[in-house]
This record gives C-alpha cells, structure tokens and sequence, in this order.
C-alpha cells in the first residue's frame, strides 16, 4: 500500500521535472534545506557542550551560551552594542520570556522580534538566565508556584484591568494589533501565562513595564486568567471572524451575503428551459 | 454620421420559446414534485428549530471545522430558521420559473406628459388662483407671512434649548487640582516615583475626595497616562522639564484630536498612538504630533511628590484636554 | 382549480362591492415588470428593512436604553459583578438569557449591513445605467436621502449597546459636534445633556433609532415606490423594447411569487449569517469608559469611508482671536462628505445641463454607452475605496505586513491621484469595449475555430451575429455636443459667457462615442464575413 502511494507520488513529482519553474524550485528547496541544515548545526555544538561540562555551574554555563550566540550583539559581557542594547539589570525573567518565545537571539534585524520555535531548549535557557540574572539584580523568572491564577484570580476584574491597559495595544480579545511603522502587538492567545507575566514585569521591545505597585501581583494574575478565558471562550454567536471588530463583518457582507443575494436574484430572474 | 434612417431595425420581441414544463406534462409534475419537496424540507427546518430552542441547552457546544467551538444551540435554531425561511422562497420562486405562464407581457407606457389643452388649462388654472391670492401684488403680505413662518420654526429650536447645560467653562475644567493625588485606575490607589521603574507607564484617574463618586464623564476628562523615561531622555524646556519628576512625565489620556483615549506606548520608541486615527505623538518632545490627523500635543500635567512621597498634580491642567472646539483659545 | 377560481371570484366582488376599485385593482394587479437580476437589488434593501423591523422589535422587548449604572449578574461570567449602564447589561441579558436573542441580535445586524451594502449596490445600478434620468429624478434624490439616513441610523444601532467600541463611536461624534464653529459646544453639551458621555443620550437616540427614522424611511420607501410603481419600471434595451412600452411579467401571480419567494430567501440569507457569524460580540468588548480602548476600533463598513477620511487628514488648526476652528476634522468629518453628497444628489440636473437632454428615458443604457457617466462613477467608488483602505489601515498592516504609516501616505496621494487616474482609464475601457460592439457586429462573433483556405492561408471563423444582437448593440442614441454659442443672433457676446463654455466643453466630453454602426456600413462590407 505504502509503496504504491510513494510511487505515485513521486510520479506525480517527476511529471513535473520539465516544468519551467522546476529549476528555480528545486533552487528554493535546496537553500531552504542547507539552511535548516545549518540551524540544527549551529544549535547542537550546545547540547554537546551541556554534555563535556556538566560539572561547571549554571551561571558558567551561560556564560559560554551566551558568548556563543548573544555576545556578537549584546557585547562580550552584556553589556550592549549600537544594534542590541545592554543586558545588565533586565533580569533572569527578561532572559527566559525573550529566549523561551524564541524572539532572541533574533533571525533578522530589519524587523521586529517575532515568537517562533525557541532555538535553546528549557536548560540552556535556563542556563542564559541565570548568567544574564548574575550580572545585576533584575525581575527573577516566574515559577509555575507563582502562577495561581487559576486559584487566585478574578476573570472579570482581569478584563477591567485588561481594557485599560492591554486592549489599546493588543485588541479587546488580545488578538494582536498594530503599532507605528510596521511593529505591531502580538496576539496573547496560545502564550504561555509564565510568559505573559514576564513581559508584563520586563516590558520586552516596544511594551512598557507595568510594575508591581500600580498593577499588583495579584491583579497580574487576574489578568492572565481573562486572557485564558478569552483564549478557551468558545464561538457564542458563530464563526469568530477573528475577533477583529467590523472590518471581517463588512467583507464577508460584501462577499458571502450581498454574493449569495444576487446569486440566487441572477437564477431567479434567468428564464426557465 | 449615422441617421435613424440606417441604423439597425428592430426585428421585435422575439418568439416565445415554451419550456420543458409547458410542453411535457411528465416535467411539469416533476417540477410540481420539486416545489413540494422544497415547502417538505422547509416544514423540518421549522421542527429542526422548535426542537433545539426547547431541548438544546444553550451550554453546549460542538467543534466544527472552521468555525472552532460552536454553540449547538444557537448554530441549530439558526440554522432551523434560515433553511426555513430559504426553501419556501426557493419553493416559490421555483413554482413562479416553472409552472406560472411565462409568456412575457408587452405594456404600454403613457406619456407624463398631459395634452397640451390640459397642460395649458392647468397652468392658467394655477397662474389664476396665484394671482386671485394676490401674492405677487400684495408684497406686504408676502413679507409678513414669510417672517412668521420663519420665526415660527425657532420655537422648536427654543424648546430643545433645555436638553441640556450651556457649556460655560466645562470644557477647561477637569478634575486635577494642585494637590491632587494619582491614583491607579483601577484600584484607586496613590504612587510613589520609586514604584515605576524606567521604561513603565500607569493609567492614573485623580484620586476622590471622600463621598464623591467618579462618573464616565470624570473619566472623559481626567484620565491621565504616566510614563517613567531616563531623565536623560528628555528633550523639553526648562518649564515643561520642571512639571515632571525624576523622569516620571503625565499626559492627559484624551487625545487632543477626537477624544479617543491615547495609552499605546511604544516604550522603544518613545512614541504615543492613538489607536483609532493613529496621530502619533513623541513623549520626549512633550507629546508633539509627529504623525496622523492631530493638530496638538496631549496636554501635559505638571506633576511632583507630596510630603507622603507620593505622586500629585502641580496645578491644574494649564489647557482644555480632548477635542478642540470654537472656544478653545490656543 | 374550480374552487380557487370562485373563492377568487367572491372575494373580487366582495371587494369591488365595496371600495368600486374594480377597474383600478385590475389594471395595477396585471401590471407588468421587467425581469434582471440587477432589479432585485432595491428588493433586497425593501425586505431586509422589513427584516430590520420585524428583529428590531423583538430587540426592544429585553432592551433597557438607559445609562443608569447596574451590576451585571448575568450568566456571562467574565463580566460578573462589573458595573455597567442598563443597555449595555441588557444587551447582555439578550445575548445570553434570552434563547434566540442572540441570534435575533445577530440577525438584526446582519440585515443592517445587508441593508446598507444593498443600497449602495442599488443606487450604483441606477447610476451606471442612467435610470435616473428624467422623469425619475425625485426618485434619485429620495434615494439619496435613505442612503443618508440609513448611515446615520446604522450609527445609532451600533452605538446603542454602550460597548466600548460603541462609546468610542460615539465619543468621535461628539468631537465632530464639538468641532462646528460657534455652535459647536453648546450642541454637545445639548446633546449629551452636559458633559460627555452624560446620562442621557442612549435614551435619547434609542428614540431616534426606534421611531424616528424608520417612521421617515416608511415613509420615503412608500413614495418611492408609489413613484416606480406609477412610473413603471425602466427597461434595458433589446429586441421589441422600447421607450414607449414595458416587457415583462404580470404582477398577478408571476412576480407576485418572486417577488415574495425573494423576501423569504433574504430572511433565510441573513438568518444563515446571524446563525453561523458572528458579528458585534458586544460582551467581548467590554462596557463603555472613556479611559479606555481597544486596537483597530473601526465603524461599520459604510462608516468606514468616514474614518478613513478623518484619518487621512492633514494636522491643521486655526487659532486666531481666542478661537479655535478644526479643519483636521470639520474638512474630513463634514466638508468633503457633505460635497459628495450634494454632488450625488445634484447628479441627474448636472448631467442634464451638461448634454442638454430634456427628454423622458425609460431605456437604461449600457455603461459602455456612456462612457463619460460610468467614468465619473467609477471614479467616484475609488475614492471611496481609497479613503475606506484608510479606514481599516491598522487591520490591513497587521494582515499583510505592512506599515499604517505607509498605507496612510499611499491613500493621502492615491485619494488624489487614483480617482482621477481611473476616471480616465475607464473611460478608454468603455470606448474599447464600444469598439468591440462596432467590430462584432460589422464582422460577427470571433469563433476561435479556424479554418485552412485552399491557398494555404488561416483564417478564423467569424460568425455573423442574429438580427436580436446587431439591433441590441446599435440601438443607443449617439447625441451630438451641445452647441452653445459664444455670440447670441444679434452678435451680442452670448450673456452665458464662460459658463455657456465650460457648458460646451462638459457637453462634449459626454458625447465622446465610437460611432455605431449602422445597417447600411454593414451592406456596404458586404455581410458578416472576413
């Protein structure tokens, strides 16, 4: 059965082999691969390190992760350089939202950090963290005790708190929106509740810090459990649209309602055979 | 070039074709059949309806395919509704397509245009009764009857007169005073400088009196945004520098362009967005607009420590905050 | 069969025993209308305003327009306990306590935009096709007016839930209230009763939304029927149809079961809609504070374009004598609207006294065959198409990668570049296209079969066209310019002056035609053939 479906598959390839876009393709496929190549590549020396040093300390460990795959733009001892700014003081939970999101270390500097497949698993992080928590005092990472907001939060207080100070930024729903010049606000939905606290105590990229006094702890927590629920909040009234507002509803009126109207008026009005 | 003469003549309706229904009975009964099966499926869908608004409980939700999570209650009952509505108009339209004579019609139009006599009656008919009126002559009365009715319409203006306040000064005013504590929002409580570290900002309301209540309309005006900067930063003159303290800079939260509340701040960039017509404007300049429809800067509050060491207004806003109007005078 | 004919038959003269409306019902109950889909446009905006009343109705029976301040203790929790005005907490009670509600909620909205986007659909078939030529003028100008009105009222019906996108609507009215030059404050606080946001103007426009304007839209759907019905219907061209006669199916019982099978499947349309999307999710937007506000806070579509326009505006104010006048806002919010809308409502006297034409047209006229009209119009949608992109600018960046900065300088120039651009380019589809119609039929219809001649040479097919099609594709009148001359009979410089020029010069910008062909051009080319 297997073989028989591979085969076809490749015949079905190979029909296209003198397709006049298969070179180019085949181009794509190849550099897209030596790239990928290259990332696993670049990423596993670490894990082989982890290995030979085992003994050396958390912060030791760090120390080299970070000279390998921080240093060329935060500067040998973090201390920033004109395209990265300075580590010093952004503590551990700075470290462990921007590398345990996969933002750092960044692709591309053109634009912003974006969320994607972390490159260093959750003990070399942890390992950068506490390299990078040593250097000065900052925000220590959030640990799954802190994280009681399923016990101690109050959704709709969450959501007051949420509109006040998120949903200018991250949509009513935290969906995400857009900022000046192309940077934009990511959607919240899917992040981690550990993440979301961090980057509301380190205030990553364009986000600013909301501190402990005006926006407490427990009011934190609060937030995140609104976030959670709107994330698992079923579709009341159909299909979501993506919880962008009017924008969806006015297209699909134009395209589906107004679509389906004339639709059926053209064969209404078409004369029967 | 082309007269009516040569153009192409018109070869008349043309002959009516007759459809399957007309000329084969068998058609026509499967139409028949087919309206009837429409007005069947249409009965269910009513049923299908009934049954999920009385037994469907509206808790319950099923996954579909692009729709995610979906209500079984409110899918079912609109679905039963929809296909309700949808097979008796099709059922009808198809009766109409099939089975109704088809033949097409041929009416004429009458002119609008009435016979010159009973135009010309007409006319003289209202030229007359103008003239019997004596408007043209008698101006006087003209003027009269044009002043009262004019005059006339005030009164209705008049009576809405007292659908609210006259504005007076309301538009300057807002609820910060010298003294005046900043207080979370929400949570309603009063800040220190040494709790915002660099790079945070705060919506902050005044804080209450005691027995006074905060309505949206305080909110509407008073609402305030914090933002704590290097010092260094900074890009101000020396009296707009003196109205923030140890980096820490107030600005009203009511855009100065429609009221919108300004609160998105790009902590890298420094910049303020509006978020609903994305005037945008720079918080180390004292919120100059530097982007989108905004004429001014957000009002700023001069703002200081109190003996308690917690965050109040200098003085009042020194300007209106939020939208201009005729009144404002800078 | 026999039993329908006499009930028909008693019910006749019981009628007619009593009301002598015998000759008059039977007259109007065979009247005749054409059939096009593109008829059914003003149908589908007739039925979702009775879909509008019909889910409006039931809204009201939970509905609380009021301000005063509740705690919500309904069954959607994340809102538990949160204090809200009474129409926001009873939209809630709609949308979660009351089984259907919010599918009728859903319903209602959908019919509203339906509704809109139904007129703008009509109004541009009646535009493009020249139906609002004499004698329908009165009929262009009611529409005019509904589409007006049906903004302003589709505003009132999203602000009325007090949600926070709604607040923030109309929070941006208030500031263009505020705006008028003199007035401009104390008619705000006229309207909110003090202050903004007050106490009392949901109460206030739940009066207007509910009562008011559909009372006025009853009444100006009624006469713009009355005015269809008792002018008949416009036609478009083709064999046997004429300016003086109307082709098509008697109301009794042909349209009368379209007619009414349409309504049930606009009802069954937006039901569908209100049954599988959602729209205005009013519970995840949160009550109304004006200290508060979401991204990407937009209008309803046919808002958009105001928006977008308001946005897009250059930061100028005056200040002068201690007052203030916006132009950021009173050019985008009220100025530049209120010229589109006259210009829209002046349209059919523009063009009349462009060309001259005084005379009654039951033909519509293909677009093509009006080249400078279908221009104007379609320049007229770009400009409302740029300016509405302007308007959903922060969604389009965030969906497609790009940036409000470049999006909002692409549509300051393109508001003034692009319109002009596509009133041109149109202008030379609708000369082509012409010229396609002259080809096809002085050498009949391109087959795409091709054909050896016995000296080796190919040569296409063409087929010569029905005597139907040629009449169909020659019949429009080709006018000549408007001749307005400079000096009147006595040599006395013309009193029209320059206006009679810029006239003239309007007038043969109309006319610009490719020339018809005509039978006796088709003689001479001998047939159809190559």
């Amino acid at each position: 059965m297997r073989t028989v479906r591979i085969n076809s598959g490749i015949k079905k390839i190979s029909r296209y082999r003198r397709h006049r876009f298969a070179g180019p393709a085949l181009l794509v496929v190849a550099l897209i691969s030596l790239g990928a190549t290259f990332q696993v590549a670049s990423a596993l020396p670490s894990t082989n390190k982890m290995e030979t040093t085992a003994q050396s300390t958390l912060i030791e460990e760090g120390k080299q992760i970070f000279a390998r795959g921080c240093s060329s733009c935060h500067g040998l001892n973090a201390e920033g350089g004109s395209i990265a700014p300075s580590l010093i003081g952004v503590g551990a939970a700075s470290v462990d939202f921007q590398v345990g999101t996969g933002r750092m270390p960044m692709q591309d500097m053109s634009q912003q950090a974006m969320r994607k497949q972390p490159i260093y698993n959750a003990e070399e992080t942890a390992a950068l963290a506490a390299y990078v928590a040593s250097l000065a005092p900052g925000p220590d990472v959030i640990n799954e005790a802190q994280l009681t907001y399923e016990r101690d939060g109050n959704t709709a207080e969450g959501g007051q708190l949420f509109r006040t100070n998120c949903a200018m930024c991250h949509n009513f729903a935290g969906q995400g929106g857009a900022l000046s010049q192309g940077k934009y606000a990511p959607t919240l939905m899917g992040v981690e509740a550990r993440h979301i606290y961090e980057a509301l105590i380190t205030g990553p990229q364009s986000m600013p810090v909301f501190s402990d006094k005006t926006i407490t702890p427990e009011e934190k927590l609060s937030i995140i459990k609104w976030i959670k629920a709107a994330e698992s909040e079923p579709n009341l009234g159909g299909a979501s649209l993506g919880r962008v507002g009017p924008v969806t509803e006015g297209l699909l009126v134009w395209t589906l309602g107004l679509g389906l109207l004339i639709g059926i008026a053209v064969w209404l009005t078409a004369k029967a055979r | 070039m082309s007269n009516e003469l040569q153009k192409f003549q018109d070869p008349g309706l043309p002959e009516h074709v007759h459809r399957k229904t007309d000329l084969d009975p068998k058609a026509a009964d499967r139409a028949e059949r087919q309206v009837a099966i429409l007005f069947v499926l249409s009965a269910i869908s009513t049923v299908v309806a009934i049954y999920s608004y009385i037994f469907i409980p509206d808790n319950q939700y099923f996954f579909l395919p692009v729709m995610g999570d979906t209500n079984a209650h409110q899918l079912l009952l609109g679905l039963g509704m929809a296909f309700a509505l949808l097979f008796i108009g099709l059922g009808l339209v198809l009766w109409a397509k099939e089975l109704m004579p088809d033949t097409e019609v041929i009416a004429e139009r009458h002119e609008f245009r009435s016979p010159d006599e009973d135009r010309a009656d007409f006319v003289r008919t209202v030229k007359e009764q103008a003239s019997a009126s004596g408007l043209g002559r008698r101006s006087l009365i003209k003027r009269t009857l044009g002043l009262a009715l004019g005059i006339s319409a005030l009164t209705p203006l008049v009576l809405l007169r007292d659908l609210g306040p006259l504005p007076k000064k309301e538009l300057e005013k807002t609820s910060w005073k010298k003294g005046t504590r900043l207080v979370t929002d929400p949570g309603n409580r009063p800040i220190r400088p040494e709790d915002l570290e660099i790079g945070a900002v705060a919506q902050v309301l005044p804080e209450l009196v005691e027995g006074q209540e905060r309505t949206l309309s305080d909110i509407g005006k008073d609402a305030v945004l914090l933002i704590r900067l290097r010092p260094s930063e900074f890009q101000l003159d020396a009296e707009r520098l003196s109205w923030t303290h140890d980096g820490i800079i107030a600005f009203s939260k009511i855009c100065s362009h429609m009221g919108c509340a300004v609160a998105l701040y790009e902590q890298q960039t420094k910049h303020l967005l509006c978020p609903c017509h994305q005037s945008t404007f720079d918080v180390t300049r004292a919120a100059k607009v530097i982007f989108g429809p905004s004429a001014r800067p957000l009002p700023q509050l001069a703002i200081t420590v109190d003996a308690d060491g917690y965050l109040v207004a200098q003085q009042p806003f020194t300007e209106s905050v939020g939208p201009s109007y005729w009144e404002r005078s800078s | 069969m026999s039993k329908v004919e006499r009930i028909g038959g008693n019910v006749a003269s019981y009628v007619d025993d009593r009301t002598g409306a015998a000759k008059w019902l039977r007259k109007n109950l065979t009247k005749v209308f054409p059939d096009h889909w593109s008829f059914m446009l003003g149908e589908i905006v007739l039925y979702s305003f009775i879909i509008l009343l019909l889910s409006g109705t039931f809204l009201t029976f939970w509905f609380d327009p009021s301000q005063r301040d509740v705690i919500y203790q309904g069954s959607y929790e994340p809102l538990k306990n949160i204090e809200m005005s009474a129409s926001y907490a009873s939209t809630l009670h709609i949308s979660f306590d009351v089984r259907g509600g919010l599918l009728m909620r859903q319903i209602h909205h959908w019919a509203a935009l339906i509704f809109m986007a139904g007129m703008i659909a009509h109004l541009m078939r009646v535009f493009f096709t020249g139906a609002f030529r004499k004698p329908r003028e009165a009929n262009w100008l009611i529409g005019v007016g509904l589409v007006t009105l049906g903004i302003v009222e589709g505003f009132l019906g999203y602000s009325l839930p007090d949600d926070l996108l709604s607040g923030t609507g109309i929070r941006i009215a208030e500031a263009i209230i505020q705006a008028l030059p003199v007035v401009g404050s104390y008619l705000a606080f006229f309207a909110f009763g003090g202050a903004f946001p007050g106490h009392v103007f949901i109460p206030r426009i739940f009066t207007v939304h509910v009562l008011l304007l559909p009372g006025i839209f009853l009444a100006l759907i009624t006469v713009h029927l009355m005015l269809v019905w008792y002018q008949k219907h416009t036609q478009y061209p083709g064999p046997g149809r004429t300016e003086k006669n109307v082709v098509g199916y008697p109301l009794m019982p042909i349209y009368m079961a379209k007619a009414g099978g349409f309504f049930f499947i606009v009802f069954g349309v937006t039901a569908l809609l209100g049954a599988v999307a959602s729209i205005n999710p009013i519970w995840l937007y949160g009550p109304y504070n004006p200290g508060q506000i979401s991204a990407g806070s937009q209008p309803d579509f046919y808002m958009g374009w105001l928006d977008g326009l308001v946005r897009m505006a250059p930061p100028i104010e005056t200040h002068a004598f201690g007052h203030t006048i916006s132009w950021n806002i009173l050019i985008p919010g009220l100025i530049v609207p209120g010229i589109l809308f006259t210009l829209m409502a002046l349209y059919p006297f523009i063009e009349s006294w462009m060309t001259g034409d005084k005379s009654e047209h039951h033909l519509l006229e293909r677009p093509r065959n009006n080249p400078n009209r279908t221009a104007i119009g379609a320049m007229s949608l770009a400009f409302i198409l740029v300016v509405l992109i302007n308007g959903g600018n922060d969604i389009i960046a965030t969906n497609f990668h790009l940036t409000i900065n470049q999006i909002m300088w692409f549509t300051r120039i393109g508001v003034l570049v692009i319109p002009p651009l596509v009133f041109v380019i149109t202008k030379r589809i609708c000369l082509s296209l012409q010229r396609a119609d002259r080809e096809k039929v002085l050498h009949g219809r391109e087959t795409g079969r091709l054909v050896m001649l016995p000296h080796g040479e190919f040569i296409e097919v063409h087929e010569e066209l029905t005597p139907e099609q040629k009449f169909t594709l020659t019949q429009h009148p080709q006018p000549a310019a408007l001749i307005v001359p400079t000096t009147d009979a006595n040599g006395v410089l013309n009193p029209q002056g320059f206006k009679g020029r810029i006239r003239a010069r309007f007038s043969q910008a109309h006319v610009e035609q490719i020339d018809a062909p005509t039978e006796s051009e088709a003689k001479a080319l001998g047939g159809g053939h190559h």
